[in-house]
């Protein structure tokens, strides 16, 4: 297991957002996590990124308890976040942007050519702000910024989020294509239901903070109609 | 109706305290009202509005020096007094209106450069203004009363005025429109406040206090000069009302008391200690700075409400413990 | 146009220092949105070290290298110690603790020194060359260029050039983004601290001697006029910072060559207020509305 949450509590204030979270990500595939908005999907991520403390229980990542390890330092752990609303920093250049998601390492310009090999619209705009990127763009930025560090585990918060169809489909098939050359671990949460389970291997729904008990083959009953 | 019973009540016992005072504590009473009327002009900027101002000891400067030539021509205290606020509401337009369309940053540094201008101003000019002398205030004072209680009845009396003005306003239409702007300046305009507006009103309000406090302060020393109104009064005008607490004029009132009040303090201190005079001379002009400076800081980390939050507080406990 | 050359040359003088001291204040201002008004008073705390250090041994050097270390030092320990605990709810918040902290200063400074002006000395002769008969700089004037451009080539080639002037931009534009992509943003934060004291430092210590002398409130002009020439310049580009500085040099050398040297404070003010009320955006910067 690469990503392990045991029985997590967090919030902001006094009333939990999440309550008595259990979830487990095995290593090399996508599990997804469905719900509505104000379910608390985004929250789930921020705790686990470090960014908010979990009231009680635990976070295991690749068996290591993360309480007490600094944000800064996760990412050099292999776990990266692609926050909501991707997070690019527009005063800053397509390339800059990439720099940074892997400035500690020794081999980032050889991932750097990776990632445009991957998307070559980043490629053509290297030189570009920030601000003068489309939607899609910037999603495919904010996603080759976290490859940059050689994420073992990836955490996507709405990537198809104000994308075309067609966009965020050949953002899902990347990711299919990233498990299974790299053995890239995804934790995607979306609203998207139809288009995250296209590629999930395990999907749970989220609602008001907690984990419904739904076997991923009936949701995708639910939403495919295979 | 409670603000006016509070100021009748406060005109009433400063006419009592001032007749059982003697004339140091009468001058020193007088000073804290000059003061006072700076630092509560202050609060409605800063606590009720939100802006920044540290040019509020050059607009004293402004009311100081109107009085000084108001007096020179016709020696009628109140015309001159009201022609001092009349002055700086002017000037607090200007500057205002500059720094309208701006925010925190730039409304301070303007007001600093304020207060950075004036005294050269009066050197530029030395013709009109005398240069670092300064000008002498002609008063006639009553025959009937000691010039220190007279001092000390007209200073109180226009803090009351100003205090009882302010306390009003802040219940205002305009106070609360004040406060939407400090809270949240797209909130208030959503809802249909003219930020801009509120906040060149808000300074104007201040300046003209500010100005009555430099005409208060050059009526009671009966000379103006440039020294009087250096940078650190504007920091330590600032100072008072963050100790006090911001967003009430109570605090204004514990600010101006600090503010006379500390530096005797220490003088007294410094004069008990055996120290070669010129260590006792730097540290009478320095000491009473670094506390200031000091607590300000502490203050403003430990205790954001400053020392009228810390009082409402502990009333409040006082009030609920049985409860809780 | 003897005297308009030497004025020239001597606001450009001046204006460069305005430059580095103004470039330091736009630093904090992009680390951090704070205005630091202590600025003035930290880099004097900084000349006095310098004075300090060069009585006691003689060289004018190492009083430069105490100044540089000791502003540097005095900006982390600022940073790290009260602006990092003081509340962000309110923008004033850290305006207030600023000035707090130029109180303290200027008047522990008043304890241990005194309140008097202290002269001091020059590495190079103030003496103005002749240039074909015109006189019009002095070898000093010329040091002071060559500190203040490497202060700035030093700080364009570290945010441009190098990764930790990447970092330090992005933690400023985008301070939790950046904590996720593993830069360690305090600490960036404190180097901003620490880069900005020292320029501050440095100005300090061009600008001193070529006025009054050594006083806790030496500064205090220096501070409106960089102040100043950094809004000129849109208070958020160092490049707009340095060329303001240089123009209000020059306006301030003129003013006070011709009207007389009392009337720069009220030029300072007159100039702040006109770029306030004609383009509060700054010459220099896109025309975004003004937020603090």
């Amino acid at each position: 297991m690469i990503l392990q949450l045991e029985g997590l509590t967090a919030g902001y204030g006094a009333a939990p957002v999440l309550r008595d979270i259990h979830l487990e990500v095995p290593q090399g595939s996508i599990v997804t996590v469905l719900g509505p908005n104000g379910a608390g999907k985004t929250t789930l991520l921020r705790t686990i990124a470090g960014l908010l403390k979990p009231t009680t229980g635990r976070i295991l990542f690749d068996g290591d308890d993360l309480r007490g390890v600094r944000v800064e330092h996760l990412v050099r752990r292999g776990l990266a976040l692609v926050p909501e609303g991707r997070g690019v920093i527009t005063e800053l250049t397509v390339e800059e942007n990439l720099r940074l998601g892997g400035l500690w390492r020794k081999d980032s310009a050889a991932t750097m050519s990776e990632v445009y090999e991957l998307f070559e619209p980043l490629a053509r705009r290297n030189k570009s702000m920030g601000h003068q990127l489309s939607g899609g763009e910037r999603q495919m930025l904010a996603i080759g910024r976290a490859l940059m560090a050689r994420p073992r585990l990836l955490l996507l918060d709405e990537p198809s989020l104000g994308l075309a169809p067609k966009v965020t489909a050949q953002i899902m098939s990347l990711l299919r294509q990233l498990r299974d050359n790299d053995g890239l671990s995804v934790l995607l949460v979306e609203q998207n239901a139809r288009s995250a389970l296209s590629i999930a291997d395990a999907a749970v729904a989220m609602s008001l903070g907690r984990l419904a008990e739904t076997s991923s083959g009936d949701m995708r009953a639910a939403y495919l109609g295979s | 109706m409670r603000t006016l019973l509070w100021s009748v009540a406060a005109a009433a016992g400063l006419v009592a305290a001032t007749a059982m005072l003697d004339p140091f504590r009468n001058y020193q009473l007088a000073t804290i009202a000059a003061y006072l009327c700076a630092t509560a002009g202050l609060t409605v900027l800063t606590g009720l509005n939100g802006q920044l101002s540290l040019g509020h000891g050059a607009l004293m400067a402004i009311g100081a020096y109107t009085v000084a030539f108001a007096q020179k021509s016709w020696d009628s205290l109140y015309l001159s007094l009201a022609l001092a606020v009349v002055v700086t509401t002017v000037a607090g337009a200007v500057v205002g209106l500059a720094a309208a369309r701006l925010r925190g940053p730039y409304l301070a540094g303007a007001t600093l450069a304020l207060a950075i201008a004036v005294p050269s101003i009066t050197i530029t000019f030395q013709s009109v203004f005398n240069s670092e002398q300064g000008l002498p205030v002609f008063l006639t004072p009553p025959r009937t009363l000691d010039i220190e209680r007279w001092q000390a009845l007209v200073a109180g009396g226009a803090a009351v005025l100003v205090m009882w003005l302010l306390a009003n306003l802040s219940r205002s239409h305009l106070g609360r429109r004040m406060r939407a702007v400090r809270d949240n300046e797209v909130a208030a305009s959503l809802t249909g406040v003219a930020v801009s507006r509120t906040q060149v009103l808000a300074f104007v309000i201040s300046s003209a206090c500010a100005g009555l406090g430099g005409a208060l302060m050059a009526f009671l020393a009966q000379s103006v000069s440039p020294g009087a109104f250096p940078l650190t009064l504007s920091l330590f005008l600032l100072m008072a009302v963050v100790i006090g607490g911001l967003g009430s004029l109570a605090g204004a009132l514990w600010g101006a008391v600090l503010l006379v009040a500390l530096p005797d303090v220490i003088h007294s201190l410094t004069e008990g200690m055996v120290l070669k005079p010129a260590m006792a001379s730097r540290l009478e002009g320095n000491l009473p700075l670094a506390i200031f400076g000091v607590t300000l800081i502490i203050v403003m980390l430990a205790a954001p409400g400053g020392l009228q939050g810390l009082f409402s507080r502990l009333l409040k406990r006082g009030h609920h413990a049985p409860n809780s | 146009m003897e005297r308009f050359a030497f004025l020239t040359f001597d606001g450009l003088a001046n204006g460069a220092v305005y430059s580095a001291f103004a470039l330091a204040l736009v630093l904090i201002w992009r680390a951090a949105r704070i205005v630091n008004f202590a600025q003035g008073a930290m880099a004097v705390a900084a000349a006095y070290a310098a004075y300090a250090v060069t009585s006691a041994t003689g060289s004018y050097w190492l009083g430069f290298a105490a100044a540089l270390a000791g502003g540097m030092a005095l900006g982390v320990l600022v940073e790290r110690g009260v602006m990092r605990f003081t509340s962000h709810s309110a923008p004033l918040n850290q305006v207030i603790v600023a000035l707090g902290l130029v109180l303290t200063i200027q008047a522990g400074l008043g304890m241990l020194y005194g309140n008097e002006f202290r002269p001091v000395g020059t590495p190079f002769s103030r003496d103005a060359i002749d240039v074909g008969g015109v006189p019009l700089l002095s070898q000093y004037d010329v040091f002071v260029f060559a500190a203040v451009l490497t202060i700035v080539l030093l700080l364009a080639l570290l945010f441009t050039k190098t990764s930790t002037g990447l970092r330090m931009r992005a933690a400023a534009f985008a301070p939790e983004v950046s904590r996720l992509l593993g830069v360690n943003v305090g600490g960036m934060l404190t180097l901003g601290w620490a880069l900005a004291a020292g320029a501050g430092a440095v100005a300090a210590m061009l600008v001193i001697p070529t006025e009054l002398g050594l006083h806790p409130h030496a500064m205090d002009l220096v501070f409106v006029t960089s102040f100043t020439a950094a809004v000129i310049g849109g208070l958020d580009s160092p490049p707009g910072a340095v060329v303001g500085g240089l123009l209000l040099g020059l306006v301030l050398s003129y003013v006070s060559g011709y009207l007389g040297s009392s009337v720069t404070p009220i030029a300072a003010f007159a100039a702040l207020l006109a770029v306030l009320l004609a383009r509060p955006q700054g010459l220099f910067a896109a025309s975004k509305a003004r937020q603090a």
